[in-house]
């Protein structure tokens, strides 16, 4: 299971936020056309899903822990283990694009996608802890993951394709 | 020391990736049976939507030219009046038959995105001043890292464009056309470019 809160920068939770995730199933496949990774699908899998944020911000989906794969990029360039999101609390300033990283997973720190990420920091904000305490007994294990969406800004900048 | 003010930091952005379409748009991708629908597809006003019907075509361009096939595009926008369907909307409420939000994958062997709409009225700025009509776009692709926000006006708006408060701030004027949709008819084309010489301006929202 993951689960957590949409928060807004001063920390209350975003209502009725639209979460939106996909993911690689256990053996790394993703269910799409265009996917050619040898790891078989798995039928019993879709891949994705879509919730709405209760009155505190809080979501939760039950799934499995996706596994890494390879990616054409550099010569030996795999994935660690993530959950793609997507969230979109109140108009576009609260839209965000992200992906989520799990507690302990070495390959998090070799990504060259994570590390499209200047700030360590940061990096750290994107890796959902494994909280026991949730665990389900002989179920499921959890993982907790907030996101935060930005409040409205005053100003409107000009922006970079890099990001900023 | 002061007290620490404790605001959150935003989370950060990462690229929506090349398999955008399983989470987004299922049924685009060929997922059938889980949601009846995809968020945000089909025409977005119905016939009883107040406003004038226009089409929104476009293409997103990487750096050097080349429609992208994987781009995940999503409009914004305020009904014919102007309003907001949201509840952050203080002006009054907005058309019920008109949503304002939707989103659109670009054809996987063209990568032409289109949106069946209305053309939005005038919102007001921050200030009170008018905003000439536009609706504002967020676009998701491989190879980008954040989701980009610019928006389209209308070439049909001329005097209005001329005292928009955002269009008449950009910097370098030879960008501002990069923000203007060209309208024939119905059909309003509005392509994007991510970099290059014709890269459109994008906002930090
Ligand atoms: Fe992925």
């Amino acid at each position: 299971m993951v689960y957590g809160r949409v928060l807004d920068e001063r920390g209350r939770g975003v209502p009725g936020a639209l979460v939106e995730f996909w993911q690689a199933n256990a053996g790394g496949r993703y269910r799409h056309k265009k996917e050619t990774y040898l790891a078989p699908l798995d039928p019993n899998f879709g891949g994705f899903g879509r919730t709405i944020t209760d009155e505190e911000g809080n979501y939760a989906f039950r799934t499995v822990k996706p596994g890494p794969y390879p990616w054409p990029n550099g010569v030996n360039d795999w994935r660690p283990a993530h959950i793609h999101f997507s969230v979109f609390g109140h108009g576009f300033s609260q839209r965000l694009i992200t992906q989520m990283y799990f507690e302990g997973d070495p390959m998090i720190w070799i990504c060259p996608i994570v590390k499209t990420i200047p700030d360590e920091q940061a990096i750290r904000s994107l890796i959902a802890a494994l909280d026991m305490n949730a665990t389900i007994p002989h179920d499921l294990r959890a993982y907790k993951f907030d996101i935060v969406l930005r409040g409205r800004r005053s100003t409107l900048f000009e922006n970079r394709p890099e990001g900023n | 020391m002061a007290q620490p003010l404790n605001y959150l930091k935003e989370s950060p952005s990462q690229t929506a990736g090349p398999y955008v379409h399983i989470g987004c748009t299922p049924n685009f991708a060929g997922i059938h049976g889980v949601y009846d629908h995809d968020l945000g597809s089909g025409p977005m006003a119905s016939d009883k939507t107040r406003g004038e019907r226009i089409t929104i075509r476009g293409f997103v361009h990487d750096g050097a030219g080349m429609p992208l096939k994987d781009a995940l595009v999503e409009i914004w926008q305020a009904d014919a009046d102007g309003l907001y369907n949201s509840p952050s909307e203080t002006r009054g409420s907005a058309d019920p038959n008109f949503f304002g939000w939707g989103r659109c994958p670009g054809d996987m062997a063209t990568g032409e995105f289109v949106f069946e709409t209305i053309k939005p009225g005038r919102v007001p700025f921050r200030d009170g001043r008018l905003m000439a009509p536009h609706i504002s776009f967020w676009v998701v692709a491989r190879g980008i890292n954040i989701g980009l926000n610019t928006r389209m006006y209308f070439s049909d708006e001329e005097a209005a464009n001329a005292e928009d408060p955002i269009l008449s701030r950009i910097e370098h004027r030879v960008r501002v056309p990069t923000l203007i949709g060209q309208r024939e008819g119905d059909t309003v084309t509005f392509n994007i470019h991510l970099q290059g010489e014709k890269e459109t301006v994008f906002f930090d929202v």
